[in-house]
């Protein structure tokens, strides 16, 4: 098992042909993900490094290879659009790595993809999933900082997932999956999406979560971990030293309600049976030590 | 990028929102003519600074006479206008703008902005004009009306309908504030707007709808598409360093301490400010390099960070993906080099081609510090700016 990925994944890659695209292709190729098509609007018909066959539209790629995942490196100006051709064209996840696209977009991309029940997108902005013991990787994370496993990883921030990872594996904890789900302020998975998966994954066994400063996110993952979760579970969140300092207008704070500061946050994780992390260098000891203590008690 | 009310309200203007007449002035001279111009027998002299509060910093006053415009204009250009959202230090006045005085017959709020948590943009409205209204936000969330717009159709007037009748209005007044809406939202989702707020929108005594303010933001990642909206860009209103930092596609924000921080990836940035405070140490900034650095973005980051005299170690922590670390490596050796590196400098190095980049910064002959994990770096950084 595992969540989102398995080793029945194969994986197409809008934006094979550019820079970043072409790097990350051959990265997941080395580790082992199945990438078996690329897609660059008028590049059809040719191959990326002889293996990897290269069409026009995301349907003829699909028809061709039988890809249901699709991982998105299309520079921002064009990237909502791929979104949706891979909604429309039989992909059921969509994982997006491009950084910078305008909100406007994101926000009209996630109204089209909500009339495309059993799509699911993870970013934008994000470093993918991996699924270690399926050697699918699909995304920009470094493969060899992970290791196969029984822990489960959330994140918004891309290189805190890295240094979480990292602390896990050196502490002989290897990872089910690892899924950054990206910073922007519309992206298409939230935490409780991503919780539940673990919540229901045989093969996960507990779960580090890692949240940072702004939004609510966080405050309503830990209303339904208080609900539902059963599984030991540790948390950080990131900015508890940023400056209150600095603002916009009022609409900002009015629309989250007074949410979104680092010890609102904390206090809401604790008090829903998060394990939580006193600092970023101690995310690994401190889902060891939420192992340990087991899963978070129910009041009802 | 923030725009000041002037500004905003000409784009209101443009897209049919109804504003008070006003005049832009640079110097008391210009403003007394204003005041003339304008001919009512009150106007409104307004400092114009991108940050809000200003009515209660004394940045907002009325003027009987023309010669009264001239003498508060005289006081305010030039002037540290301090309110809740400059910071202590305040923020300078270069411009203010002469507006019409009008018959007021009602305050009243109304926000535009992206709701994360619908990804839906979303009208905020409240018969609680004024700047309390993040206090009435907090104590009474019922007292604020919403209305989440579908992007596939746009604002709708019931919408607008729903929320004039919830503010209390009535008569004519419920569609000029229907009108309004629309408007709005049009100029918010053409422009690209991230926040419009009209605080306060004003119901005048004869019923009209007027924008008495206008706080406009826009969505950086979609300028590349409103080449136009950069002229309103007032680099006057940012801290130079961090415009600076934007020509080189670095998010960079000064603080006050006294250790420098490059890091990548903005999750890794705060956690790394995070444990300085937590090993007893201040950081002088926030600074994400970015996914895909060059040695030419790390020697700009690098530059950047030593120009703020305050700083007397420097931390780098690089957890690399996309980043390689040997190009990383590269980029700092380059850097101190070129900058004649005097503070300390303590590196972690961490990800892709990792023990390349460690190979280099000992073999190039400068004094690096290398740390092996976060607490570590952060800890020598600490000891090495005392």
């Amino acid at each position: 098992m595992s969540i989102l990925v398995n080793e029945n994944t194969k994986v197409l890659c809008q934006g094979i042909t550019g820079s970043a695209g072409s790097f990350h292709s051959k990265q997941m190729l080395e580790y082992g993900t199945k990438l078996v098509a690329g897609v660059t609007p008028g590049k059809g018909g040719t191959d990326f490094e002889g293996k990897v066959p290269v069409f026009n539209t995301v349907t003829e790629a699909v028809k061709q290879t039988g890809a249901n995942t699709s991982v998105i490196f299309v520079p921002p100006p064009f990237a909502a659009d791929s979104i949706m051709e891979a909604a429309d064209s039989g992909i059921s996840l969509i994982i997006t790595i491009t950084e910078g696209i305008p909100v406007n977009d994101m926000v009209r991309a996630k109204r089209y993809l909500q009339g495309k029940p059993g799509v699911r997108l993870i970013g934008p902005n994000c470093p993918g999933v991996i699924t270690p013991a399926a050697k699918c990787k699909i995304g920009i994370m470094p493969g060899h900082i992970h290791k196969p496993g029984r822990i489960g990883v959330v994140s918004r921030s891309g290189t805190l997932t890295y240094e979480a990872v990292h602390q896990l594996t050196q502490l002989g904890l290897g990872q089910s999956t690892a899924v950054g789900i990206g910073g922007d302020p519309v992206n298409g998975t939230d935490f409780i999406d991503v919780l539940k998966l673990f919540n229901a994954d045989p093969e996960t066994d507990a779960v580090i979560m890692i949240g940072e400063i702004g939004g609510s996110a966080e405050e309503a993952a830990a209303e339904y971990v208080a609900r539902e979760f059963t599984k030991p579970i540790a948390g950080f969140i990131a900015g508890q030293s940023a400056p209150a300092g600095k603002r916009m207008g009022h609409a900002g704070a009015i629309i989250s309600g007074g949410k979104g500061t680092a010890s609102e946050k904390i206090k809401a994780m604790e008090a829903a049976g998060f394990l939580m992390a006193p600092s970023p260098t101690e995310l690994g000891t401190t889902l060891q030590e939420a192992l340990k203590r087991g899963a978070p008690k129910k009041n009802r | 990028m923030k725009i000041h009310e002037y500004q905003g309200k000409e784009l209101f203007r443009k897209y049919g929102v109804p504003t008070p007449r006003g005049i832009l002035a640079l110097s008391p001279n210009e403003a007394e003519a204003a005041a003339k111009q304008l001919g009512t027998s009150v106007v409104v002299v307004k400092a114009q600074i991108h940050a809000g509060g200003r009515g209660k910093g004394g940045g907002v006053k009325l003027a009987k006479s023309p010669a009264e415009a001239k003498d508060l204009a005289k006081a305010m250009l030039g002037m540290k206008l301090k309110t809740i959202q400059t910071g202590p230090e305040g923020q300078t006045v270069h411009k203010v703008y002469i507006e019409e005085g009008l018959g007021i017959a009602q305050e009243l709020y109304l926000g535009v902005t992206l709701d994360r948590a619908t990804s839906r943009i979303t009208f905020m409205a409240s018969k609680e004009g004024g700047v309390e209204i993040e206090e009435v936000a907090a104590k009474h969330p019922e007292k604020i009306l919403r209305e989440a717009v579908d992007p596939s159709v746009g604002f709708q007037d019931f919408q607008g309908r729903r929320l004039a009748f919830g503010l209390g209005l009535s008569g004519p007044t419920v569609n000029k504030f229907v009108q309004f809406c629309s408007a709005l939202y049009k100029m918010y989702v053409e422009t690209d707007s991230s926040l419009v707020e009209v605080n306060p929108l004003v119901i005048l005594k004869d019923g009209g709808v007027v924008a008495l303010d206008a706080k406009v933001n826009f969505d950086e990642n979609a300028l590349y598409r409103h080449k136009d909206l950069l002229e309103y860009r007032d680099l006057a209103e940012e801290e130079p360093r961090e415009t600076q930092a934007k020509e080189y596609d670095l998010a960079y924000i000064a603080l006050d301490g006294n250790i420098g921080c490059m890091v990548n990836g903005a999750g890794l940035a705060m956690a790394s400010m995070d444990t300085i405070k937590l090993v007893g140490g201040n950081p002088a900034n926030f600074l994400d390099v970015g996914g895909g650095a060059s040695k030419e973005k790390v020697t700009a980051a690098f530059k950047l960070i030593l120009a703020d005299p305050n700083v007397k170690a420097v931390l780098v922590n690089i957890f690399g993906g996309i980043m390689k670390c040997d190009v990383v490596a590269e980029g700092i050796i380059a850097a101190a080099k070129d900058v004649q590196l005097k503070v300390p400098l303590v590196v972690r190095l961490e990800g892709t081609n990792v023990e390349k980049g460690k190979e280099l910064l000992r073999t190039s002959g400068l004094a690096i510090t290398p740390a092996d994990n976060l607490r570590q770096a952060a800890e020598k950084a600490v000891a090495a700016a005392k």
